[in-house]
C-alpha cells in the first residue's frame, strides 16, 4: 500500500463555501473531485496538499443540460455520466467513442469533467474533446465568474487558468446542427493513457466543409487544436486526399516527444493517421452515411 | 472435453479421486476471509518502511537520521553501518549487512559502501505506524556520490564499464559462480559448430541466425512481498509469516543467515496473493523485519508497496540470445547454438539448482529430433535489481521455449515454408520416448505429432492460411502463430539438483483419524494453485475417502516436515508423487488391519476404491473408514505391527517430467497504427494425468493471459541514467480481460512412466509456451514487410517501427 503524507479535509456543502474553505484552508489547500489523478498522486507523494476540500456533494456542480444553443455540463458530472448522457449523444458522438476509451469503469465512475480538464496532463482525452469542439470553462471566484475558451485555457503541461483560490464549475459546448464527430485514440492496453489521441467535428453543407473542429492530445499540439489544418479544410470537399492534406497539416504542428509509450516519429505518424480516421467518420456523419 | 475416467461421487458430490471439483480455498478467497501477511496484526507490532536509492550506482558518502529518529512515532532507524556492527554467529559471514543469496552471492541488505540499483535498500525505519515510518523517510538525508551506471547488459564487459561489484575485488563486471566458471556450456560445441559450418558450405543447407530478446520482465504478483517478525526475546523463539512460496527452505536460509537455531525458527506463510517465481528469494525486507524485531524486542511488520516490489524484487528474464539454426532445404534440422548474454542485476540473486547457473535453459534444443545442439550463457553484473529465475519460467525455460519458437519460424521463413508443416517434419516421433536430448534431458514420454494435430484441427489451420491469403489481397493483415513447447519439470532428483546444498526431494505426512478422516500436511505452498483441492483429491483417489473429508495442512514450517516449495511447476511432480506415495502406505497398513479383521491373511485381500475386500468374496471386506477405527481398536495385529494408520514419506523423483503442448494464435494486426487484437488462442496441452481438470484449465488460462502480457505489453525497461521504467501499474502493464481472447482449449493425455499417478507438472506451460505463439503470430501478419524478428513487447509503437523496418530495441527507454 502507497502512503500519503498527512492531510486535512474539509467537505464544501456549495460552490460558495467551497471557495470560503480553499481562503480558510489556505495556499496549499486543493479542490479534490474524482480523486482519480489527485490521489494517485498523493500516494505516490508527488503532491502532498495540506488539505482537500471536497466537492463531491455539491449539487449546483453536477448535471448536464441544455442552455440556448449551448450544452453545460456541471464541473462534477463524471466520465461515467458523460459516456451515457442521451443529450450528448444526440449532438456529438464524440462524447461517448472518446468516453469509452479513458481509464476503465472504475475510474470513470469518480473521475469528472472538471478534474479532467483541470488536471491538464498533456495526455488528457477530454483535452483534446474539449478544443476539438472550441468549447469553454466557467471558473468562480470570490468575486465573480468568468468564461475562459478550452483553446485559451491552458497554460502548460498541468497548468490552467484556474487559480488555487478558483474553482472551474461549467464545460461548456456550443451546439452545431449537422455536425459529425469521432473519437480515434492507440493505447497500449485498454485503460491506459493514450499514445496518441485525435478528436474532430465536421459540419459539411453543399459539399463543403463549412466548418470543422480538430483536437489532439498526447502528441504535443499548442493548445490541443490544430487550426491551420481546420483553415485548410473550410471550404473545400471532404475528399480523402483534402483531408489526408489536413491531418497532414495538424501532425506537421505536433511536437512530441519519446517515451515508454512510443518514440516521436511514431507518435507524429499517429497524430496524421488518427486525424485522418476521425475526419473521414466526421465527415461521413455529417452527410448523414 | 477431458480425459478422467469416471469415478464415484462423494455425499458432497465430489469426484472420488480425480475430476472437475471447486476449488475448497475458494470459499474463504470470494468472502474475503483469506489470511494474508499483511492481515497479521500482533499484539505491540511495530511497522516500518525501506529508505530506497534514487540512483543506480552511487556512493553513500553520509546518512543523516537524525530528523527522522525525531520524528514522533519513530522507534528505530536502521543503516547498513549499524547493521554491521550487530555480530552474526553464522556460518556465512559475520554481520548482517550483508546476505548470501540462492546462488552463493551476497546481496547488501543495507548498503553500507555503494548504491547498486535504484530502488536498492538503505535505511530502514521502524515506527509506530506506518503512515509514521512513510514519513520518516522524507526526513532522511543522505549524501550520494552519483557514478556512472551500466544499464546496457551489451556493455557491462566494456573495458571501461565502470565496475559494480569491487565490494568482492572485482575489476570487472563478469560472474563467477560458485564452480568458478564465469559462463556455462551445454551440449556438444564442436559438433554443433561443424554441423553448423557444413551447411554453410551445403548448398542443399540453410543457416539462419537471429538476436533475439526476452526482455526484464516482472511477476508482480496482486500481494507485494512481506513479513511479519516476532522473534522472543525470552525463548529466543522467532516466528516469521512472510510471503514465501518456500517455507521450509527459507527457514533454513534464515538459520544460515540470521545464525538462528533452526529448530527455533517457524516459518509461517499464510494465504499467498501470487507468486510466479517473485517470492522464492529471501528479500532485505524480510531479514529486516527480524532484525528490526531483535532490536527492539517487539513484533515488527514490513510490507512494501507496488513500485518497491516492481523495482527492487526478483525480475525475470533479461536474456539476449543470438540463435542459429542450420537444416536442409527440405526442412530437416539439423543443429542449433545459442549464445546468451544473461543479465543478472546488481547482485547474482538467481534461484536455481545449484548444478544448473542458467537454470533449465539448455533444453533449448525444444520438441524436435536433432543431433546437434550447444548453448554457451554468459552472466554479467549490471546496475538493475537483482533476482533473475521467475514468472513461472520452469527455471529459464521460458527463454528455452521462447528462442527455439522463434528461430523455426525465422528458419519456416527462410525456407518459404509452412512453419507447421516445418514443425511436424522435425517433432520427436512417439516411438523415440524416453527420448535423450542432445544436451542431455531425458524426455519421459510424448505424442508430439498427436497433440500438435489436434491443435490443428480446432484451429481449423488451413481454413485460416486460406482467409490470411484472402486479407492479405485485400491489405488486411492478419497472421497465425504456432508454439509447440517441451518442459522439464519437477526438480528434482536429489542426486543432481539441490539448492544452497538442499537437494530437492520432499517430505509429506498423512494421518487419518480413528473415524477415517484425514489430514495431509505439505511442504509445499500454495499461491493460487488449489493445494488445498488438488492434493485432496489425490489422496481421495488412492485411499477412497471423500476429499471433502480430507484436510490439507501447508506453509507453516511447525506442522509440516521439510521440502523445498512451489516453484518451477514442482508440486504434482514432487510433492503430488509423495502424497500418492504416503497415501499407499496407509493402504498397505490398512490392508494388515483389514486382513485381522476379516480373519485372512493380507494375502487373500484385494482392493477397490476405498475398501478391501476378500479375493473371490466381495461381500466380506473392510471400507477405509472401518479399518480407520479398527487400527485404533482392541483388534490383534500380527507381531510387529503397531496400529494407526498414519504415514510418513519422502519423495526423491527419478527424473523430471516433460509436459508439452501446441499453442496457436491468431491476430489482426492494424499496420498503421500498429495495433495488435489476439482475435483466438487454442491450446492444446498434455501435462499427463489430470487430477482436477478445472484447475488445470484455470492455470492453462492464467498462463496465457501471463504470455500475451509479455508478448504485447509488459516490460522493465531502464534509461542510460539508471532509472527504472516500469516501477508502477502505468508503466509496467499487465493484460486485462479485453486483451484475452476466449480461449479454446484442448488435450491430450500421456502419462508419465515414471510418476505414481502418471501427472506432470501444468503450472508454468501456458507462460511457457504462449509468448512464442503470440509474437510468431505478430511476425507472420506483418511479413510482407520483410520482418522476420522484433523483440517483445510488441507494443504498437514497436510493430508500427518494425513494418517501417526499424523495430526497436526494448530493454533500453524507448528514444
Ligand atoms: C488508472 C487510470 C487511468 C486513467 N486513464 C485515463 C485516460 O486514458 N485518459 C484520460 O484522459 N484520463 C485518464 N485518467 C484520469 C482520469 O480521467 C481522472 O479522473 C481525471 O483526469 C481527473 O478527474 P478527477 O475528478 O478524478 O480529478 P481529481 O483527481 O479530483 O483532481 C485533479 C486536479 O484537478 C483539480 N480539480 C478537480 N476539480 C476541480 C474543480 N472543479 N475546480 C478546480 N480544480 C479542480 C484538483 O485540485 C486536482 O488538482 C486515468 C486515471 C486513472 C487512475
Amino acid at each position: 500500500m502507497q502512503t500519503p503524507a498527512p492531510v486535512g479535509y474539509a467537505k464544501a456543502t456549495s460552490v460558495s463555501d467551497a471557495l470560503a474553505l480553499l481562503k480558510k484552508h489556505g495556499e496549499d489547500s486543493r479542490i479534490v473531485a474524482g480523486g482519480h489523478s489527485l490521489i494517485p498522486m498523493m500516494r505516490l507523494r508527488i503532491a502532498a496538499p495540506e488539505a482537500l476540500i471536497d466537492i463531491n456533494d455539491v449539487a449546483e456542480l453536477k448535471g448536464i443540460s441544455i442552455e440556448g444553443n449551448e450544452i453545460v455540463i456541471g464541473a462534477m458530472v463524471r466520465h461515467a455520466e458523460v459516456l451515457s448522457s442521451p443529450i450528448l449523444a444526440e449532438h456529438y458522438a464524440i462524447f461517448r467513442e472518446a468516453e469509452k476509451l479513458i481509464a476503465d469503469p472504475i475510474v470513470r465512475n469518480r473521475g469528472t469533467i472538471g478534474g479532467s480538464m483541470c488536471q491538464a496532463d498533456p495526455s488528457e482525452d477530454l483535452s483534446a474533446v474539449g478544443a476539438a469542439l472550441k468549447g469553454s470553462v466557467v471558473i468562480q471566484s470570490a468575486s465573480g465568474s468568468r468564461t475562459v475558451a478550452l483553446r485559451d485555457f491552458h497554460e502548460g503541461p498541468y497548468m490552467t487558468k484556474v487559480a488555487q483560490t478558483e474553482i472551474l464549475t461549467q464545460v461548456r459546448f456550443p451546439i452545431r446542427p449537422g455536425a459529425g464527430s469521432a473519437y480515434e485514440k492507440v493505447e497500449r492496453r485498454v485503460g491506459d493513457w493514450p499514445v496518441a489521441s485525435a478528436g474532430t467535428y465536421v459540419v459539411v453543407s453543399n459539399g463543403v466543409v463549412a466548418d470543422c473542429g480538430i483536437g489532439l492530445t498526447a502528441v504535443g499540439a499548442e493548445h490541443f487544436c490544430a487550426p491551420e489544418a481546420e483553415a485548410f479544410l473550410i471550404g473545400k470537399e471532404p475528399t480523402e486526399e483534402n483531408l489526408s492534406a489536413a491531418a497532414q497539416l495538424a501532425a506537421d504542428a505536433c511536437n512530441p516527444f519519446s517515451d515508454q509509450r512510443g518514440p516521436a516519429d511514431y507518435k507524429k505518424h499517429l497524430a496524421h493517421e488518427l486525424t485522418l480516421r476521425a475526419l473521414r467518420r466526421s465527415a461521413a456523419a455529417s452527410q448523414g452515411a | 472435453m477431458t480425459a478422467v475416467e469416471e469415478v464415484p461421487l462423494s455425499p458432497a458430490g465430489n469426484p472420488i479421486g480425480f475430476g472437475s471439483m471447486k476449488r475448497v480455498e475458494d470459499a474463504r478467497f470470494v468472502r474475503g476471509q483469506g489470511n494474508y501477511v499483511d492481515d497479521v496484526n500482533l499484539p505491540g507490532m511495530l511497522h516500518s518502511a525501506i529508505l530506497r536509492s534514487p540512483h543506480a550506482h552511487a556512493r553513500i558518502v553520509s546518512i543523516d537520521k537524525s530528523a527522522a529518529e525525531a520524528l514522533p512515532g519513530v522507534v528505530l532507524v536502521i543503516t547498513g553501518e549499524m547493521l554491521a556492527g550487530v555480530p552474526r554467529p553464522s556460518l556465512l559471514g559475520d554481520n548482517f549487512a550483508w546476505m548470501p543469496t540462492l546462488s552463493y552471492d551476497t546481496q547488501a541488505v543495507l548498503a553500507t559502501d555503494k548504491v547498486r540499483f535504484q530502488g536498492q535498500e538503505v535505511a530502514f525505519v521502524i515506527a509506530e505506524s506506518k503512515y509514521i515510518a512513510r514519513d520518516a523517510l522524507e526526513l532522511i538525508d543522505v549524501e550520494y556520490d552519483v557514478l556512472d551506471a551500466v544499464m546496457d547488459a551489451k556493455k557491462a564487459m566494456d573495458p571501461d564499464a565502470p565496475v559494480i561489484r569491487d565490494d568482492k575485488g572485482q575489476t570487472d563486471n563478469s560472474i563467477t559462480d560458485v564452480h568458478g566458471n564465469q559462463s556455462w556450456e551445454s551440449g556438444n560445441a564442436e559438433a554443433t559448430a561443424a554441423a553448423i559450418a557444413a551447411a554453410e558450405a551445403d548448398p542443399n543447407c540453410v543457416v539462419v541466425t537471429e538476436q533475439i530478446l526476452y526482455p526484464r520482465v516482472h511477476p508482480a504478483p496482486m500481494e507485494t512481498c512481506g513479513s511479519v517478525a516476532e522473534l522472543n526475546p525470552v525463548t529466543g523463539q522467532l516466528t516469521l509469516y512472510t510471503t514465501s512460496q518456500a517455507p521450509h527452505a527459507h527457514r533454513t536460509v534464515y538459520a544460515m543467515v540470521a545464525g538462528l537455531p533452526e529448530q527455533k525458527i517457524r516459518v509461517i506463510s499464510p494465504d499467498i496473493g501470487g507468486g510466479f517465481g517473485n517470492k522464492v528469494g529471501v528479500y532485505p525486507g524480510y531479514v529486516l523485519s527480524i532484525v528490526g524485531s531483535l532490536l527492539t524486542g517487539k513484533p515488527v511488520k514490513w510490507m512494501e508497496d507496488r513500485s518497491e516490489n516492481l523495482m527492487s524484487t526478483s525480475f525475470a528474464r533479461d536474456y539476449h540470445m543470438k540463435a542459429t539454426i542450420a537444416a536442409t532445404k527440405e526442412g530437416k534440422i539439423l543443429a542449433v547454438d545459442v549464445d546468451v548474454l544473461a543479465d543478472h542485476g546488481a547482485f547474482n540473486g538467481v534461484a536455481q539448482p545449484t548444478n544448473y547457473p542458467a537454470g533449465f535453459f539448455h533444453i533449448f534444443s525444444g520438441s524436435y529430433d536433432y543431433p546437434n545442439a550447444h548453448c554457451k550463457v554468459t552472466p554479467v553484473y549490471t546496475n538493475k535489481a537483482p533476482g533473475g529465475v521467475a514468472y513461472a519460467c520452469s527455471f529459464r525455460i521460458t527463454e528455452a521455449a521462447y528462442v527455439i519458437e522463434r528461430v523455426v519460424d525465422c528458419l519456416a521463413a527462410e525456407l518459404q515454408m509452412d512453419p507447421a508443416e516445418l514443425r511436424l517434419k522435425n517433432l520427436i516421433a512417439s516411438d523415440k520416448f524416453p527420448y535423450m536430448s542432445p544436451t542431455g534431458w531425458e524426455y519421459d514420454s510424448g505424442e508430439y505429432e498427436k497433440t500438435m494435430r489436434l491443435a490443428m484441427e480446432i484451429a481449423g489451420y488451413d481454413e485460416l492460411r486460406r482467409e490470411q491469403a484472402e486479407k492479405r489481397a485485400k491489405g488486411e493483415y492478419m497472421g497465425i502463430g504456432i508454439s509447440f513447447f517441451t518442459e522439464g519439470v519437477g526438480a528434482g532428483p536429489r542426486k543432481t539438483m539441490d539448492i544452497l546444498g538442499l537437494g530437492m526431494a520432499d517430505g509429506i505426512e498423512l494421518r487419518v483419524h480413528p473415524t477415517g478422516k484425514a489430514v495431509l500436511r505439505l511442504s509445499v505452498q500454495s499461491q493460487g494453485q488449489a493445494h488445498e483441492t488438488t492434493f485432496a483429491q489425490i489422496v481421495s483417489h488412492e485411499l477412497g475417502i471423500p476429499p471433502e473429508d480430507i484436510d490439507v495442512v501447508h506453509g507453516d514450517t511447525d506442522q509440516t516436515p521439510f521440502g523445498l516449495g512451489t516453484y518451477g511447476s514442482r508440486s504434482t511432480p514432487v510433492s503430488g508423487a509423495a502424497a500418492s506415495v504416503v497415501a499407499r502406505k496407509v493402504r498397505e497398513r490398512a490392508k494388515i488391519v483389514a486382513a485381522a479383521a476379516l480373519e485372512c491373511s493380507p494375502d487373500d485381500l484385494e482392493w477397490e476404491l476405498g475398501r478391501w475386500y476378500v479375493k473371490g468374496d466381495k461381500e466380506r471386506g473392510k471400507t477405509i473408514q472401518e479399518i480407520a477405527l479398527l487400527s485404533h481398536s482392541a483388534l490383534e495385529l500380527p507381531e510387529g505391527i503397531e496400529g494407526h494408520l498414519d504415514a510418513t514419506a519422502v519423495y526423491n523423483p527419478p527424473n523430471l517430467t516433460y509436459p508439452y503442448g501446441c499453442y496457436i494464435c491468431v491476430v489482426d494486426v492494424d499496420v498503421l497504427t500498429g495495433q495488435v487484437k489476439v482475435r483466438r488462442f487454442i491450446a492444446v496441452d498434455d501435462c499427463g494425468v489430470r487430477i482436477n481438470p478445472m484447475i488445470v484449465e484455470g492455470q492453462v488460462h492464467g498462463g496465457l493471459a501471463d504470455g500475451i502480457g509479455m508478448a504485447l505489453m509488459e516490460l522493465i525497461a531502464f534509461d542510460e541514467d539508471g532509472n527504472c521504467l516500469g516501477g508502477s501499474f502505468m508503466d509496467y502493464l499487465l493484460p486485462t480481460a479485453m486483451e484475452c481472447p476466449d480461449y479454446e482449449l484442448g488435450e491430450t493425455v500421456t502419462p508419465s512412466p515414471h510418476h505414481p499417478i502418471g501427472a506432470k507438472g501444468v503450472g508454468e506451460s501456458a507462460t511457457v509456451g504462449s509468448p512464442a505463439a503470440v509474437v510468431n503470430a505478430v511476425i507472420d501478419a506483418i511479413s510482407p514487410f520483410g520482418v522476420r524478428h522484433a523483440d517483445m513487447p510488441l507494443t504498437p509503437a514497436n510493430v508500427w517501427r518494425a513494418v517501417q523496418g526499424r523495430p526497436m530495441r526494448t530493454d533500453m527507454a524507448v528514444e
